[in-house]
């Protein structure tokens, strides 16, 4: 199925204005300037068919509500003990197999609906054919931050994806395979896609195609250990040149200064080399993130601190004081030696 | 049965010695004195289950909070969890079948008293463990000292590499523990349904609060094998070198979810039928009105027991199943609504026509059906997996299941606090106090839990110990804190009710409430034996016969 039809606009669009009208309203109104990660404010092809269904689902259920509700209200009113009671009991009825058939015949026919609505969305998001042109991913999940593949494109990086705007008449949808590489995580960018969970030995995929460029906000949705909380997402949505220029720059290896050599020499020969890999020196540990091209980002700790020269050099010396429980150890540096270190990682770009 | 009375010396209780009555209620075999003790034991664990949650509400104040580390708020979120589930609702549910049932259907006792008593303790030794951890699981350096892997300690991260020390196991072992107790009690209530009824009461005329027992210990035994036999795996994991859920050894972490979630489901209708039952007595009788489809209400709760064991897997619709097994659980979750659809039907339809008396019992009732109605839609919201995908591990979920454990399930337990109180302990509570309670309750349940849902919708997903700003949830965090507080005052003002109900209350009485089923017929408190004369029922309401002789019941039933 083409992953750019658009579900949204079916038939029970009308009836949706018709039951809700406040939802529909909320959610073309309220958008992003509410909430970065507001479900209501699809800028994919899947969010947007999540949210058509959402609202019918929505419709439903609130008519249902109303229509109970008021019965409650009623019946409590109508059918409390007045002040002049004349202390009989009211007469008893042991039930009526006519009412009982038309409250179990009624909700099973609203079921068959709601289910039938349902399973064409699983089927249009589930069952959409990757075409030819789409942006592979490989998104992998470590104990709190994302490692990012573009296996076509020879391109490693973390923390923040990369992904072309895709035009809905021409459309280039991103299509990302989810692996872990220790517990369960969960990819969940609100407006982009509903989460989809990384697990070990498991693996999964989902697919996205943002309409419009910006940057898209999220995090990790599945607990994962002690900072669960700071495992963050920040997907840039970038036109099509744009795109080209960043996967140019990061697939070739960093241009390194002699100005940095000392920091190169402190880094190549502590642990640093054990976990973090540059493109084309001796680093190419693979238990953290790449760090070839560290300055094209602009977050460090998988979006916890702005990548700032300081915060770079706090997150060295004690990664505790940004995030507690990270797995990155304080590196037990000198003062010299952190300045150096931060001056080299400064020179990645 | 036996229909002869029996005759036994009066012992006058106060005039003994306080170590030889705590003597007493630790070697009872009695189900009343075991009711008690569940109810005691879990109102305990509520107290500091609400602690837990107080700390997380507070933690989450406001975006970047430092009011406790990361590390503790994972074990604050695992032991709320963890406590309030199995170490709460259980018992407290638990704790009112033993009580009520004997005195119900007419009998002297549980079918086994002495599996009664070893069954309680089992449990209450389960919640011991479990808080034990944090004395006894300091094991190596990093371990921790309480779990913290979440109630549902999704693999792989409850394994050895993960989580080192002993905390993971201690949790294991408490619910090992506890759920044998569980499987003895629903062992009891069933052979005690089934065979110890007293004359006349056929299982149509049961209570309805013994037929919802009798399939909530159905389920129990169906439900706590699987999640013992994964305890049991997770250890052999932890110790002996398997690799059932090790994934870094080719183990399975999505077999874990299956083997947790066909527990996890079906637990959540054992611990709401038992709130349907408490409902199901209550609203009859607060409405003058006999139950309205008696009949289709054993048939919905019999098909809810059967349904919710075909729809565990509406926990995992991220976890990357395919569409057609994502469809199917969409359908048989989609299902379940009809007969709970029905029930509430029912219930409305009970109070249709009748003179509904407004004293607390009644009024957390109704609350219960407004609140039940909601958590019951919200729940249809997220059976509708695509929607799911997005509300999935949100703050949603956590306003949804918290709707149907605290909107539902825990008013419809106040309600049987206020009214079984007087049988139990032959004192009235203080009504006004119970009003103030109730109106407490639900202003901060609604503030706390309505609330709670937006954070989910704006994109917070749950089990975080803090926030970034600039997300818009900052203000309905802050609301919900609030709430919070609210509630915790309310729990507060009802401890104090029943502590000061149970020695300074009015004398009750045999039927302060006018009441139809058996445990009305015999004084308050019941004597050990329950009924001097087993009694001989014609009808589902023995004391509406009793009081109408012109118009009994049975000329109907």
């Amino acid at each position: 199925m083409d992953p750019n039809n658009t579900y949204a606009r079916w038939d029970f669009t009308v009836v949706v204005t018709l039951f809700l009208s406040a939802v529909p309203a909320f959610a073309q109104t309220a958008p992003p300037s509410l909430s970065p990660t507001n479900i209501f404010a699809p800028a994919s092809t899947p969010a947007n068919t999540i949210l058509g269904l959402s609202l019918f689902v929505l419709a439903v259920t609130g008519t249902i509500f109303i229509v109970v509700f008021s019965l409650l209200i009623y019946v409590v009113v109508k059918f409390r003990k007045r002040v002049d009671d004349d202390r009989q009991e009211p007469p008893q009825v042991y039930g009526s197999n006519q009412v009982e058939l038309a409250w179990t015949v009624i909700p099973v026919l609203i079921v068959v609906a709601l289910f039938m609505a349902t399973a064409r969305v699983i089927g249009s998001v589930q069952k959409a054919a990757q075409p030819n042109n789409a942006i592979e991913v490989i998104a992998i999940g470590h104990q709190y931050w994302w490692e990012y593949r573009y296996p076509a494109l020879h391109v490693v990086t973390a923390n923040e994806l990369h992904v072309p705007v895709s035009d809905p008449a021409h459309p280039t949808p991103t299509f990302i395979k989810l692996l872990s590489a220790d517990t369960d995580h969960s990819f969940w960018v609100p407006r982009l896609n509903g989460k989809t969970d990384l697990i070990p030995n498991h693996p999964n995929s989902m697919w996205i195609d943002p309409h419009e460029t910006g940057l898209y906000l999220g995090q990790c949705a599945q607990y994962c250990g002690t900072q669960h909380a700071k495992m963050l997402l920040r997907v840039y949505v970038q036109s099509r040149d744009e795109f080209d220029r960043w996967i140019q720059q990061q697939s070739q290896p960093p241009q390194l200064s002699d100005a940095a050599s000392e920091g190169k020499y402190v880094f190549e020969t502590t642990a640093c080399v054990n976990c973090h890999a540059v493109a084309g020196t001796v680093a190419d540990g693979r238990f953290g993130p790449d760090l070839s091209h560290l300055m094209s980002r602009d977050t460090i700790a998988a979006g916890a601190a702005p990548n700032t020269a300081e915060n770079l050099r706090l997150w060295i010396r004690n990664p505790d004081a940004i995030k507690p429980g990270s797995r990155m150890p304080a590196m037990e540096l000198s003062d010299r030696e952190l300045d150096a270190v931060t001056a080299y990682l400064a020179t990645l770009r | 049965m036996s229909t002869d009375s029996i005759a036994l010396p009066m012992v006058d209780e106060e005039s003994r010695p306080l170590v030889d009555r705590l003597h007493d209620w630790v070697t009872t075999v009695d189900h009343k004195r075991l009711g008690i003790l569940y109810i005691l034991y879990a109102l305990f664990f509520l107290v500091v289950g609400g602690i837990e949650a107080t700390v997380m509400r507070i933690q989450l104040i406001r975006p970047h909070n430092d009011f406790v580390s990361p590390q503790v708020f994972n074990r604050m979120f695992t032991m709320h969890g963890t406590t309030m589930i199995f170490f709460v609702v259980m018992p407290v549910m638990f704790g009112f079948a033993n009580y009520l049932i004997p005195l119900m259907i007419g009998a002297r006792d549980m079918a086994f008293p002495r599996l009664n008593a070893f069954s309680f303790w089992l449990s209450a030794f389960g919640g011991i463990l479990l808080y034990f951890s944090l004395v006894g699981a300091n094991g190596l350096y990093g371990a921790g000292n309480a779990p913290d892997v979440g109630w549902f300690a999704y693999a792989p991260l409850t394994a050895q590499t993960f989580s080192r020390g002993h905390s993971t196991d201690f949790w294991t072992l408490a619910l090992l523990v506890s759920g044998f107790g569980s499987i003895g009690t629903a062992i009891n209530i069933l052979t005690s349904i089934l065979c110890l009824r007293c004359p006349g009461m056929k299982l149509g005329k049961m209570p309805l609060l013994a037929w919802l027992n009798l399939v909530m210990a159905g389920l129990v035994l169906l439900a706590i094998g699987p999640l013992t036999a994964a305890q049991i795996m997770l250890c052999l994991d932890r110790y002996l070198g398997a690799h059932f859920f090790d994934t870094q050894a080719g183990g399975s972490a999505v077999i874990w979810m299956h083997f947790f979630w066909i527990f996890g489901h079906p637990e959540v209708y054992i611990l709401v039928i038992p709130a349907f039952a408490f409902v199901s007595e209550i609203v009859p009788v607060f409405s003058r009105k006999a139950m309205f489809g008696y009949p289709i209400m054993v048939a919905a709760t019999v098909a809810i027991g059967f349904l919710s064991m075909t729809v565990w897997a509406h926990h995992m619709f991220t976890v990357g199943m395919s569409s057609n097994a994502n469809t199917f659980f969409v359908l048989s979750t989609m299902a379940i609504g009809v007969p709970t659809g029905i029930k509430i039907f029912n219930w409305l339809a009970t109070m249709w026509g009748g003179k509904i008396h407004f004293q607390t019992p009644m009024l957390f009732c109704i609350a219960f059906l407004f609140q039940f109605l909601i958590a019951g839609l919200t729940g249809i919201m997220m059976s509708a997996a695509p929607f799911d995908w997005q509300l999935g591990n949100s703050y949603f979920v956590v306003a949804h299941f918290h709707y149907v454990i605290v909107g539902g399930i825990l008013c419809a337990l106040f309600g049987a606090f206020y009214y079984w109180f007087p049988k139990m302990t032959g004192r009235m509570y203080n009504e006004t106090l119970g009003k103030l309670q109730f109106w407490l309750f639900v202003l901060g349940f609604h503030l706390t839990f309505d609330f709670m849902h937006i954070p989910g919708l704006l994109g917070m997903p749950r089990r975080i110990y803090t926030y970034e700003p600039g997300r818009g949830w900052d203000n309905w965090n802050l609301i919900v804190t609030v709430g919070a507080l609210v509630q915790g005052v309310s729990i507060l003002i009802f401890v104090g009710n029943l502590l000061w109900s149970r020695f300074k209350g009015k004398t009750a009485g045999s039927d302060p409430w006018d009441a139809w089923t058996l445990e009305w017929t015999t004084s308050s408190p019941p004597p050990v034996y329950n009924f001097a004369t087993i009694p001989t029922v014609r009808s589902r309401r023995p004391l509406w016969d009793l009081k109408h002789p012109e118009d009994p019941d049975w000329k109907y039933e």
